[in-house]
């Protein structure tokens, strides 16, 4: 971890800048309240969005980044984290569990899905791992929003009638939020002092918090034994089973742990919501969160934090707000500029695959060694 | 016949006609993998442009609605000439413009450049024609066989009352569909399998280097799948629209990922497969639109997609490439 925290020396070194960090994340929700204020675009909650958005890219830089799987379908893990929430917290379910305890069984219950739809795929090559993946993104939404009326009748027997699970296309809501009930009992304040709602300040800092612990896995996963071997299974998994890195287990861990950060997320981001329904899981959001990772750089943490937040304020706050704010004055009264948002995407991707392929920000480690492989390395010069 | 029969064989006929698209569409998915084992993500997009195009020429030579005479005779043809044309000019360009720079990078390079020119097809269609269904004039003069006098007493001299069948319908659009679909399918297997240029293609599928050692010049075949691929799944987009007379800037996803569901049923790389899984894709539509409910088609057909890539990825007929890993 040392190393990577040690990269620019000169100017704020060390602990500094650490403090210095803290500050801004602490400060910017006021800054931008005041932002807010001035300008009349929705900064917080966008902002909100985009770490969340940051946190299920972490998630899927473990499987694309690091790993080298291509996931397309990321998306249905962000759903299951959200719907084991929504399922669990739910009043008309009944269980209405704890906000606290709710969120790390989505985790769990994810992570469990990643190796479920990881499992049987994990023998294909990437590309048709890549389908599959696709597959399941679609599949999932699909159940969700059918198993809101869901009969079912074998030989003329009705098994399960009309059973409600999902509510459909209408969605759940109102979820459960983080009660802090408790606090007030403790400080002794009156009922209702920490009833936290929708604020945005608040849901910045829940959402930082989870953030900070998906980055701190994260972190601490690249640099680990298992982090080692997903890289090792990336760069040759032939080599990498020789050297005795079980390909399986380790893919197979890649896709639950990609899969309980998204699971995580998802469940922090229905309870700010606190209404979720399948079109918030299409596959566009598979694949903006492939962008995220993809543009930022395969592999890299610190990339990924930092172009996820980029991309995702831009998409949130400039395609959403300033543009069409922009545009819409005078210029083009009737136009639609947030249309051109795949555009911008897509044009974006082919673009960054074609001129720069490690993405803005590339880990170290690989920055040095991307050439584009020749039929020579590709067939294994014996040197290389 | 009893109702439940008439549905079926209604059933029967609505997965004819859907395979019938999906096998052009396939076609192209299969063609381009079997040459430079990409996954085009965005060829069912060149269906809905395929669509979309032909609705503009359409609306610019507004014709009379229904075609009759010339119009049926000139004008139709001429239009879906200049659809195969555009469509496969387009899916041309997008190759030489996206996927060529990538050709030696690894697979999943051009597979994700792949998804980006699909996202920037929908919503370049979105802001075209905007993000809303798009109704597709009916130029098409639709009659029921099933009410043609002459139809009713050729059956009746067989023995049966096709008029009882008040649930069947089989109408001129329905044979349209079956008209340019299935000649231009068994044209696309004579091409492949007879001429200098499909022996070309084979071979390059075959094995890139050695087909370049023998002077064949391969960045022309690979332009020449393009561009037919880009022009088959065009017309398919076309036909679909004069037989459903309706759609939208998303409905090339769809279709693709049927199309490329059908593809890895027949077995990826297989000409014959792409054709045989379309049309039971296309059956298992039907019939899970009508027996389970249409929610759920989009399960079942992604269900059959994982299923056959999980236990038998070589496809019913056998893929021409490996796609397990070695």
């Amino acid at each position: 971890m040392r190393d990577i925290l040690a990269q620019p020396r000169s100017m704020f070194s060390g602990r500094l800048r650490w403090v210095l960090i803290a500050i801004i994340v602490v400060i910017a929700p006021f800054a931008m309240k005041e932002l807010e204020l001035l300008t009349n675009f929705g900064l917080i909650t966008q902002v909100n969005r985009a770490l969340i958005f940051v946190a299920l890219a972490q998630g899927l830089n473990i499987v694309v980044g690091l790993a080298g799987l291509l996931d397309l379908g990321y998306a249905a893990f962000f759903a299951i984290g959200a719907y084991t929430f929504g399922l669990l917290t739910w009043p008309s379910h009944d269980i209405e569990m704890s906000f606290f305890l709710a969120i790390w069984i989505c985790a769990l219950v994810a992570a469990v899905f990643g190796i479920i739809i990881g499992a049987p795929t994990l023998r294909l090559r990437g590309d048709y791992l890549a389908i599959v993946t696709l597959a399941f993104g679609e599949i999932i939404p699909a159940l969700v929003r059918n198993l809101g009326d869901f009969t079912l009748t074998f030989r003329g027997r009705v098994l399960i009638e009309d059973y409600n699970l999902t509510n459909g296309s209408q969605g759940l809501t109102p979820l459960g939020r983080p009660d802090f009930s408790f606090l007030e009992n403790l400080f002794g304040l009156d009922k209702g002092a920490f009833n936290v709602g929708v604020d945005p300040t608040f849901w910045y800092f829940a959402i930082v918090i989870t953030s900070m612990i998906v980055l701190f896995s994260a972190i601490r996963l690249n640099n680990s034994r298992l982090g080692r071997a997903w890289k090792a299974i990336r760069e040759d998994e032939t080599a990498a089973d020789f050297m005795g890195v079980d390909p399986i287990r380790t893919k197979l861990a890649a896709f639950a742990i990609g899969a309980s950060f998204s699971g995580l997320a998802g469940a922090v981001y229905a309870s700010m919501l606190g209404a979720i329904f399948p079109e918030l899981f299409k596959f566009q959001v598979s694949i903006f969160l492939l962008i995220i990772v993809v543009l930022s750089g395969r592999g890299s943490i610190w990339g990924v934090l930092i172009g996820g937040i980029i991309i995702a304020t831009f998409d949130g706050v400039f395609l959403a707000q300033v543009l069409p704010d922009i545009f819409n004055g005078e210029l083009l009264p009737e136009y639609d500029v947030q249309s051109l948002r795949w555009v911008f995407f897509g044009i974006g991707l082919i673009v960054i695959m074609i001129f720069r392929p490690q993405g803005l920000f590339p880990p170290k480690s690989i920055e040095t060694k991307i050439v584009p492989p020749t039929t020579e390395s590709a067939e294994g010069a014996p040197n290389s | 016949m009893s109702i439940d029969n008439q549905v079926f064989i209604q059933n029967v006929i609505i997965g004819l006609t859907v395979g019938g698209y999906l096998a052009l569409i396939a076609l192209g998915y299969t063609m381009v993998y079997g040459i430079i084992e990409l996954i085009n993500f965005a060829h069912g997009d060149l269906f809905a442009f395929g669509f979309f195009i032909s609705l503009t020429i359409f609306a610019e030579i507004n014709p009379e609605i229904p075609l009759h005479g010339s119009g049926l005779y000139f004008t139709l043809p001429a239009v879906a000439l200049l659809t195969m044309l555009l469509t496969g000019s387009l899916n041309l360009a997008i190759d030489q413009i996206a996927y060529k720079p990538l050709r030696r990078a690894p697979r999943l390079a051009p597979l994700l450049t792949a998804v980006g020119v699909s996202f920037m097809l929908e919503a370049i269609y979105a802001i075209w024609k905007g993000p809303i269904q798009i109704p597709y004039p009916r130029y098409f003069p639709k009659e029921d066989y099933m009410e043609n006098e002459h139809v009713i007493s050729f059956f009746s001299k067989l023995g049966m009352d096709i008029t009882e069948w008040r649930i069947v319908s089989f109408t001129t659009k329905d044979l349209f569909l079956f008209g340019v679909t299935i000649p231009l399918v068994v044209l696309l297997t004579l091409f492949i399998d007879r001429t200098r240029i499909g022996k070309a293609m084979r071979a390059s599928a075959q094995d890139r280097e050695a087909a370049m050692m023998m002077g064949i010049n391969v960045n022309r075949i690979i332009a020449t799948t393009f561009f037919v691929g880009g022009a088959l799944a065009g017309v398919a987009g076309m036909v679909w629209g004069l037989y459903i007379n309706s759609g939208r800037f998303t409905m090339g996803f769809e279709a693709g990922l049927m199309a490329f569901t059908s593809a890895v049923l027949g077995g990826i790389g297989n000409i014959r497969g792409a054709v045989l899984g379309a049309f039971i894709i296309g059956m298992i539509k039907a019939m899970s639109d009508s027996y389970i409910g249409s929610e759920w088609t989009r399960v079942v057909i992604f269900g059959i997609l994982i299923l056959m890539l999980v236990f038998r990825p070589s496809g019913i007929l056998g893929s021409t490439q490996s796609i397990e890993k070695l």
